[in-house]
């Protein structure tokens, strides 16, 4: 074989003999190996560039003047003293974009900059481009705004008794204003079987809010040229929606519009939708012709907010004595915050998501998410599932003790099981529940350990389900969810371009994978670009825990495409048919014969020869005629589910109810690791947050309104030192319908940390915490409780608990 | 000199990574807004504004500093290592190859304190335990990955430099 210097170079790097017959033997090449991420190192050398890090010639700095007020109406803005300042460029505030938004196109209830009313404290007022950052602080500052002080509400039941305080006008003349959305399903009957129940468990449940707190602030640049396009950068995790969403408020042609989505240093569901600063910086830029930047403050960020929702929880379950769960009934109030959101979808999964891995007879719920004049609730990893996951979890502990039952056999009664539909109809097909639960059981000798361990300390166990993505867009359009754009280089070198949004997750690295298995190119001959609303195909973001099921099968069917021309192309060369040429290891060789071979570029230069021009657009789109029938039964519908369980151990101080976890096992049916150490990453990263929920965080506010914490050193975020063990268990249920049988892994695992966590400390110490956070002064207080009425009589002491308990377990 | 009495606009002499830089810098400024807006080296990052978060940790004269809240004058005549420093022309420190191996970066934002924090452990020990690495970084809050794959980047990255192997070899044996 003759091959120029450069392709020698190629054929020197690619894989040897040995290396392409060991191909032909297995499965994968690049999928499912623990492999880097395109953008580790860049990472952890400094040089990935972040938003903050852009900095454009001659670049104005904004700030956003914020309400003291919970709730007023503004009746004047002076800004006449600010424009005087030295170095102010321009002031907007809500009359320059009077256009409400909002990322649920049904409910947009919110101006970049408040128009008449303000709803929270932190709510934006006016916004200033000036010189400097000082100078734009000072020239807010010297902004006069009289407010009329309205009263207000911060609890939500409050609110929904007082229509006649609206924090927003009604929808319908009559209606209550405070009700943002009201869900009420049922499936099965519901009261009968409730009626019928050997067993019923009722239990309140408190979620308290909690917020993602990325380590990056939200940040935004924008740049109007005079031609009148609109460039803006932001750290957003839904580039597609932002960019709508821009031209729409602003009247600007949508074309005209370019939204460029840098690395996002965390976001979790923080930056899932438009926010002021993006309007404002894009105002102000078309005002002044500068590039303009604004970078929001820590504090500000606490203030966005668009975390989880507090929710009341009101479980009525029912069980008959076997431990089959005969029917659940929920009612559910949602402290919305001032705006509505995707508060509509929130309430929704509040009743939609629980309904997974286990088989309930019959099921109903209430939700009421309700307006109060807090910062607004959004979605968290885990989007309005993990509250009502906690409740029912725990829920299921109770019965199993009611019932004497090991609480990991009362789960193995209700298993759901596999292509089937849920009682609320979803269609769930790849189910690896029963491994995840076997998984944890065995990891954490949950044997040995449950009702066993000496008092104070614990295990609880948990399980859940999540979406891979949802079938139905947020907006209502029949196009593909997700599109990914291939281009060759004659050099071997392959550009893929995704709008994709890379929020830490891993989805560069992900479509690399893809690429390198199906054209057999080395990983560092892929370049990602994505999410870039000029050269990247839509995508619709990165929420809902859907990249890799979609952007993978887009990757697939366009690699899929290329891949064809060029065995085809090298067939014809060889004389071949097409399917005995494979493309791997940095070559296009014979199946049978893997001394015959080509450099990859070589291959790809036949085929540009043959077919023109080598590129390929590929493309996903969610099944539609598979979601319940009934309203609302497109919400929660999911192409496939997540399965997880959890077992944790804690240990718990009865002196002090200081609450130490000490290990959680996280066992999660992804379908197929793509790259089992980014699947590891996402369940530690989610077990970490989950068990931060559930022990140190509380996103909570004064009686004035005010945040009672917004900063990283008061609102408790785990160190190092504080967060617990994580073990991670990979289960591989392998879907029909994700990319290589892939489904996510980027939320489901955070569910059942909580509940774990709630049922391992009744396990320690005999308390139930309904009430989240598990904080010193809480646990105590329910072990005095506990003491107060053990030493009456009234319970038995839960020191010689391992005595009352004859537990049932398997194959009794 | 007190802080009224400093002029607007100072110049002064800064050494950073090894290079010595005569800047102009507004006399308010952080060492970290002069190292990011001054000198243009924005791997230093700000999370939290107020010294919480440890993603501007930096060197300073070998010990991790925390480059948000320290006045840019206490920085004068030490010497500065960011995390543009770290690495040599040869390559990435073992750390940042270490990290990515492991997977220890997600979103990346607090990387580059995380590496410093642990570049300031692995001076002084050279085999740290699990519990040591743990207090080395409480300093730096990670929001993507729970620690874990940090703790095993520091861990190897630790063996491959007392092996003086690199990362990845070390990882296949």
């Amino acid at each position: 074989m003759k091959l120029e210097d450069f392709r020698q170079k190629q054929a020197e790097k690619a894989a040897s003999q040995e290396e392409l017959r060991r191909a032909l033997e297995s499965e994968f090449q690049i999928i499912g190996r623990r492999l880097r991420r395109t953008d580790g190192l860049a990472k952890a050398t400094g040089r990935a560039v972040y938003t903050d890090d852009i900095s454009l010639p001659g670049m104005l700095h904004g700030k956003i003047l914020r309400s003291p007020h919970p709730h007023a109406r503004i009746v004047s803005i002076d800004v006449s003293a600010a424009l005087e300042l030295e170095g102010v460029h321009a002031i907007i505030t809500g009359s320059d974009m009077p256009v409400p938004y909002g990322i649920i196109p049904w409910t947009r209830d919110e101006y970049p900059l408040c128009v008449d009313k303000v709803r929270h404290v932190g709510d934006g007022v006016a916004a200033v481009a000036a010189v400097d950052e000082e100078s734009a602080e000072r020239a807010i500052g010297l902004i006069d705004v009289e407010y009329e002080v309205l009263p207000y509400h911060l609890d939500p039941e409050a609110a929904l008794e007082d229509p006649d305080t609206p924090i927003h006008e009604p929808r319908r003349p009559g209606e209550n204003g405070n009700v943002s959305k009201h869900v009420h399903l049922e499936f099965g009957e519901v009261d009968r079987l409730l009626a019928e129940s050997d067993v019923i468990v009722e239990g309140e449940y408190y979620f308290e809010g909690t917020t993602h707190t990325p380590i990056e602030p939200h940040c935004a640049i924008a740049h109007f040229d005079p031609g009148g396009k609109l460039t803006v950068w932001s750290a957003t995790q839904v580039p597609h929606y932002l960019h709508r969403e821009l031209a729409r408020v602003l009247d600007i042609d949508v074309a005209k519009v370019r939204v460029v989505q840098p690395p996002v240093g965390g976001a979790f569901g923080g930056k899932s939708e438009p926010f002021d600063l993006e309007f404002c910086v894009a105002k102000l830029a078309m005002i002044t012709g500068r590039p303009v930047k604004i970078l929001y403050t820590r504090e500000e960020v606490f203030y966005a907010h668009r975390g989880r929702h507090p929710m009341l929880m009101r479980y009525k379950t029912g069980a008959s004595k076997d431990g089959r769960i005969e029917a659940v009934d929920a009612r559910t109030i949602l402290d919305g915050g001032g705006y509505s959101s995707f508060g509509l979808v929130t309430t929704y999964y509040s009743g939609q998501l629980i309904t997974a891995p286990y088989q309930m007879q019959s099921y109903r719920f209430d939700s009421t998410r309700v307006y109060t004049n807090k910062p607004c609730c959004g979605p968290k990893r885990g989007h309005g599932s993990v509250q009502p996951r906690f409740a029912i979890e725990v829920q299921l502990d109770k019965i199993a003790e009611s019932l004497q039952m090991d609480p990991i056999e009362l789960r193995r009664r209700n298993l759901l099981g596999t292509d089937t539909r849920t009682v609320n109809e979803f269609r769930v097909i790849s189910n690896g529940f029963p491994q995840c639960l076997e998984a944890v059981e065995r990891a954490s000798s949950w044997r040995d350990k449950y009702r066993k361990l000496p008092y104070g300390r614990g295990v609880g166990v948990a399980g859940s389900c999540y979406i891979s993505g949802t079938n139905y867009p947020i907006y209502p359009n029949e196009m593909p969810q997700s599109a990914v754009q291939l281009q060759v280089d004659r050099s071997g070198r392959v550009a893929v371009f995704c709008g994709a949004s890379e929020i830490g997750q891993g989805s560069d690295s992900m479509l690399a994978y893809i690429v390198s298995e199906e054209l057999g190119v080395p990983i560092d001959y892929v370049r990602i670009q994505s999410a870039d609303t000029d050269l990247t195909p839509v995508d619709l973001g990165a929420y809902s825990s859907r990249v890799t099921f979609m952007c993978g099968n887009a990757c697939i069917d366009a690699a899929r495409k290329i891949k064809r021309q060029v065995r085809d192309a090298v067939a014809e060369a060889w004389g071949c048919r097409p399917q005995h040429v494979a493309l791997a290891g940095g070559w296009a060789f014979d199946r049978s014969d893997t001394e015959r071979k080509l450099p990859i570029s070589e291959a790809f230069n036949l085929a540009e020869a043959k077919f023109g021009a080598l590129g390929s657009m590929g493309s996903y789109n969610t099944p539609k005629d598979i979601h319940g029938d009934y309203r609302g039964g497109t919400i929660g519908s999911s192409p496939a589910y997540s399965f997880t369980a959890h077992v944790a151990e804690v240990s718990v101080d009865p002196e002090t109810g200081f609450v130490e976890v000490g290990k959680i096992w996280i066992a999660h049916d992804c379908g197929r690791a793509l790259n089992p150490i980014l699947v590891e990453g996402q369940m530690e990263g989610s077990a970490y947050m989950g068990f931060a929920e559930a022990i140190m965080e509380a996103h909570v506010f004064k009686d004035s309104g005010l945040h009672n914490a917004p900063s990283l050193l008061d609102y408790k975020i785990p160190t190092s030192l504080d967060t617990p063990e994580l073990e991670s268990l990979i289960i591989e249920s392998l879907d029909p319908e994700g990319p290589y049988g892939a489904k996510e892994a980027g939320e489901g695992p955070l569910h059942p940390s909580i509940p774990a966590i709630a049922n391992a400390i009744y396990d320690a110490v005999g308390v139930r915490m309904d009430r989240l956070p598990f904080t010193p002064p809480r646990v105590w207080a329910a072990l005095r409780e506990r003491g107060r009425l053990e030493a009456a009589g009234q319970l038995t002491p839960w020191k010689e608990r391992s005595a009352i308990s004859q537990l049932t377990a398997v194959g009794d | 000199m007190r802080c009224w009495e400093r002029p607007l606009i100072e110049i002064i002499r800064l050494s950073v990574n090894g290079d010595s830089h005569e800047i102009g810098v507004p006399s308010h400024y952080t060492l970290l807004e002069t190292l990011r807006y001054v000198l243009g080296l924005t791997g230093s990052k700000q999370g939290c504004d107020k010294g919480d978060c440890g993603a501007c940790t930096v060197l300073l004269d070998g010990l991790p500093t925390l480059s948000c809240i320290l006045p840019v004058q206490e920085a004068i005549g030490r010497q500065v290592t960011t995390i543009e420093g770290l690495a040599d022309p040869d390559g990435p420190h073992a750390l940042q190859d270490a990290l990515d191996l492991t997977g220890g970066a997600q979103c990346g934002f607090c990387t580059p304190g995380i590496l410093m924090s642990a570049a300031a452990l692995l001076n002084v020990n050279s085999s740290p335990t699990r519990q040591e690495i743990r207090e080395a970084l409480s300093g730096n809050l990670c929001r993507c990955t729970g620690y874990t794959k940090i703790y095993e980047a520091v861990e190897l990255a630790a063996r491959a430099l007392r092996e003086q192997r690199p990362p990845a070899e070390v990882l296949r044996s």
